[in-house]
């Protein structure tokens, strides 16, 4: 039989790696269940980006600065395994439709104390020398930072087993132990875990995982492609988008958007994004994803037309309906925990989640509420287990 | 008759090389219209890579083996242009095949040197994927110096230039491929202070049933003998580089007797020193990934290479999608034209291959299997590395950081190591560093076998040749009638 | 029939030459000694053909203002100019 411990962890990608670092810190026995390897899944194919400037006002917004405050301040000295870069992030506008956004979006942010400043084109010129000369205003986000997302899960994970944590891969969490209502651990591949706090951090599996419980956490693949160009010199030297990527991050349609994002790399790739649409786990090539985000980039950044793609990969971002995180204690099957629904913003929002849930873990109250993403907002409603046999490769 | 229709086709071959060549040619004179779209700028492909014709327009094929054999595929190949029947496409690579919604395959090209492609897409009902393969590397100390070369890009440039890329030259890895090449290099005026095979000959003695079987290449073997005696080239088995030295350039190289195991017997360590040009060849890697991006099924070869699955008229698992040559298991040239002929039959009228065609398929691969066993990559291969030793040359990923990530941070596969390393993240994708990253990776390290799952994972390359966003950004839908 | 000149004039960096027509980028700089024309990103190492038939991507070059040109398996043509890391 498998050693009990206080908290098993379901799911080894940057958020499960958080909490048990975290817990560990909290004196917590962990142990974390995986079962592909580390950061196989979403964590590994997205930017690795912490980002303040693509947030609307509310409850994200508030995470999102204590998670920045958590990498610079708990993890900092940890910052150089994961490549740790407060590179900063350019919202560019290129209409006038888009400039009125902007003007909302940054001062609505600049009154919540998000650092942000408006800068004109010879100062975003400064900024980016060659960005298109369509470029009618910009907004400087130097909170903006970015991590190599995989790194952060191995040595966070390292971390937490020189801490006493267990990692287990290629271990698959088939269903829970009950006791009553309780969840009281995990049956798997390799046989049962016993824990009395179970955390649900399977990303964009994790409906499958609350399934398992017959809890309803409605979250979603939401695909998204990202390309890679051939290493080139510093061109682009921030996080760049457009104004209308804010604009396709709160939009719930399922259909194909795309939104430039273009980012210059330690690597010397450039990366482009981003698409997104929901088609479940296809693992397709979408020819009009790739088009309109090449067109996009290029339209951004001119000299993009000439500059060679080597690879491009996919994810699945774990979408929630109502675009907030579900974190927290599952009321609906006592004992079951939830870390999920981050969209896009996982990698940023790590850090912070791991603190907070590992303080809730350990009986402690959180220094910031985790009220507004609590899992029970989905009701009671359980749906049919519907378990994807999608490998995590 | 609309011009999507000019470039749709019944068939299109992927390589104009052994395996492909007979594909398009035995599918054209079938009354099949096809389309053969080819890296290079003249038929051939490696193995028959010879002079641009535009300099020497009639080759004698000397230093070529199965020359007669090209010369009356390329007749009846332009014959079937001369027809009509055949639309070419050299300088033509393809970065992606997709699927309509009707099944047909659309095929995605980008030039493979300046800018201008005649056609972006070609749409074609079946598809024969001749893609050949390239040179089986493993890093070793000092091969990322220039002057270290693959064997076969030494071959490839004396048959290509007819010149020498340099005038002293070192030949290791194993397998019957590195005689030809000391070979070709010592006909064209090059020195070749040594042959170094890591494999004992006796490894052949359990697979001379299957070699016999195989007349041709036994008369190969007397010619090479032949050069070899002429030239004074030293073949040394049970022998590797251990490592390569020079500062700016190669200049010379480390030999050592190798046990059965392949690791270095104490004491038989030797300088070879003025050696300009270091030639490595340890098998071949067949270029599978379009094929696997099509969904062929794959398994792992005798030579441990990921290989793809065909039937008796090389057919895969994928309906319309058929394979030849080294893509279904490297085994030469002969055997890559008979494939291709039953490929391109078969794709053309679901023609099936005659028995004594079948018999002949059979005897190479059994040949080929031998061929394989007896040499094999040594298992103690990795021993020679230091931490500082580069095993992604594009990355710049030196052994120090795989072991680290493998043994601390968990990357226990190629995928995951990727993901922590960048390994096989740059410019080749992990052509050249794969399947040695696949060994390395492998949590049960002392077998050294690239698992299928590593190389599975590796051969996944959505973009299978690089091609600008200008060029993306101009792509036809992939659904005709949202055009 | 082709009526390609034997000899081409071609510009190594600063340098103009005249070489032998029918050849790769990578061929005619070795014909001059040339053995490496690319520095790595990360440690500045010197780099030239290695796999010869463009699997690599080492062999990387500026060719006629097009950057990260495969020496290997571009054909070096009349008044091309060929630049990159090397002492012509």
């Amino acid at each position: 039989m498998n050693a009990p411990s206080d908290v098993i962890v379901i799911g080894a990608g940057v958020i499960g790696a958080a909490i048990a670092y975290f817990a560990t810190k909290q004196g917590l026995s962990v142990t974390v269940l995986e079962r592909g390897l580390p950061a196989s899944g979403t964590s590994s194919a997205c930017e690795g980006n912490i980002l303040v400037s693509d947030k609307e006002l509310g409850p994200e917004l508030e995470l999102t600065k204590f998670s920045l405050d958590t990498w610079r301040g708990d993890l900092t000295e940890h910052a150089k395994h994961w490549e740790f870069e407060s590179k900063g992030g350019i919202i560019v506008a290129s209409r006038e439709s888009s400039m009125a956004s902007l003007d909302r979006l940054t001062q609505a942010q600049a009154e919540h104390g998000i650092d942000v400043e408006r800068v004109d084109i010879p100062r975003l010129r400064e900024f980016e020398p060659n960005i298109s000369p369509n470029a009618l205003g910009a907004a400087w986000y130097p909170d903006d930072c970015q991590v190599q997302p995989m790194l952060v899960a191995g040595h966070l994970l390292k971390l937490a087993r020189a801490a006493g944590a267990k990692v287990l891969t290629h271990t698959m969490a088939t269903g829970f132990l009950r006791q009553g209502d309780a969840v009281n651990g995990v049956k798997t591949s390799r046989g049962d875990f016993h824990a009395p706090a179970v955390v649900n951090a399977a990303g964009s599996w994790s409906e499958d995982i609350a399934a398992l419980a017959g809890v309803n956490v409605p979250v979603k693949p939401r695909k998204g492609f990202v390309m890679v160009t051939e290493p080139l010199p510093p061109m682009v030297h921030h996080k760049v988008y457009a104004a209308e990527y804010v604009d396709n991050v709160g939009s719930s349609e399922a259909g194909l958007q795309s939104s430039p994002v273009v980012e210059g790399t330690p690597a010397g790739s450039i990366l482009i994004g981003s698409s997104r649409e929901r088609i479940g786990f296809d693992r397709s090539v979408n020819t009009d994803a790739l088009r309109q985000m090449a067109a996009n980039a290029i339209a951004l950044f001119p000299f993009l037309k000439t500059t060679r793609i080597i690879r491009h990969y996919h994810g699945f971002r774990p979408y929630c309906p109502d675009h907030l995180p579900v974190i927290g204690h599952d009321p609906r099957a006592p004992g079951l925990w939830h870390a999920s629904g981050y969209e896009g913003a996982g990698i940023g929002l790590s850090a912070g989640t791991g603190k907070l849930l590992a303080q809730a873990l350990a009986g402690l109250t959180p220094d910031m509420s985790l009220a507004p993403f609590a899992p029970e907002r989905f009701g009671e409603f359980t749906p049919a287990p519907n378990i994807h046999q999608e490998s995590a490769a | 008759m609309s011009s999507q229709d000019k470039l749709s086709f019944d068939v299109a071959v992927i390589g104009a090389g052994p395996a492909g060549l007979a594909a398009a040619v035995a599918a054209a004179e079938r009354g099949a219209r096809v389309a053969v779209l080819d890296a290079g700028a003249q038929p051939g492909g490696q193995f028959w890579r010879h002079r641009p014709e535009t300099m020497v327009p009639d080759p004698d094929g000397h230093g070529h083996h199965g020359w007669k054999t090209y010369l009356d595929l390329r007749a009846r190949f332009e014959t079937a242009r001369s027809a009509g029947q055949l639309h070419y496409l050299p300088n033509t690579q393809v970065w992606m095949v997709e699927r309509e919604d009707a099944g047909r395959f659309v095929l995605r090209l980008t030039p493979t040197t300046g800018t201008e492609i005649a056609q972006a897409t070609v749409r074609a009902d079946k598809l024969v994927s001749c893609t050949g393969g390239y040179d089986r590397q493993l890093p070793l100390p000092g091969w990322d110096l220039p002057g270290v070369m693959a064997a076969g890009g030494i071959q490839s440039f004396i048959k290509a230039n007819g010149t020498l890329p340099g005038t002293r030259f070192v030949i290791a890895g194993t397998g019957p491929f590195l005689l030809p090449v000391a070979a070709n290099i010592a006909e064209a005026g090059g020195t070749v202070v040594a042959v170094c095979e890591s494999a004992s000959l006796a490894n052949w003695l359990p697979h001379l049933g299957a070699a016999s079987g195989v007349p041709g290449k036994a008369l190969e073997g007397a010619e090479y003998a032949g050069v070899f005696a002429n030239h004074r080239i030293r073949y040394r088995t049970r022998t590797v580089v251990t490592e390569v030295l020079g500062v700016s350039c190669a200049n010379a190289v480390r030999i050592a007797k190798v046990d059965a195991h392949g690791a270095v017997i104490a004491g038989s360590e030797q300088l070879l020193e003025d050696v300009d040009v270091v030639g490595f060849g340890w098998g071949f890697t067949p270029q599978v990934e379009l094929a696997v991006s099509l969904g062929a099924e794959t398994r792992i070869d005798a030579d441990g290479s990921l290989v793809c699955v065909v039937d008796g008229q090389q057919a895969t698992n994928v309906a319309g999608l058929y394979l030849a040559g080294e893509v279904t298991g490297v085994g030469g040239a002969v055997l890559a034209v008979a494939e291709g002929l039953v490929a391109g039959a078969a794709a053309a009228t679901g023609e099936a291959p005659s028995a004594g065609t079948n018999r002949q398929i059979r005897r190479h691969r059994r040949f080929a299997k031998a061929m394989h066993l007896a040499h094999p990559v040594p298992e103690k291969w990795d021993k020679l590395l230091t931490d500082d030793t580069v095993v992604c040359r594009c990355e710049e990923v030196n052994h120090g950081r795989i072991v680290e990530a493998r043994d601390t941070l968990g990357a226990t596969d190629a995928r995951t190591m990727k993901s922590f390393t960048r390994t096989g993240m740059g410019w080749c994708q992990g052509k050249v560093c794969g399947f040695a990253v696949s060994c390395l990776s492998s949590k049960d390290h002392a077998d050294n076998q690239a698992t299928h799952a590593s190389l599975s994972a590796l051969a996944k390359r959505p973009v299978a040749a690089p091609l600008t966003l200008g060029e993306i950004s101009t792509l036809d839908s992939r659904r005709p009638h949202d055009t | 029939m082709s009526t390609t000149p034997k000899r081409i004039n071609v510009r190594l960096n600063a340098r103009a030459i005249e070489t032998a027509a029918g050849q790769s980028v990578g061929a005619v700089l070795m014909s001059e000694g040339i053995m490496a024309w690319r520095t790595t990103r990360k440690e500045g190492k010197p780099r030239g053909l290695f796999c010869g038939i463009g699997a690599c991507y080492d062999c990387l070059i500026t060719v006629n203002g097009q950057p990260n040109q495969r020496a290997c398996i571009v054909e070096a043509c009349d008044s091309m100019s060929i630049e990159g890391d090397f002492d012509a």
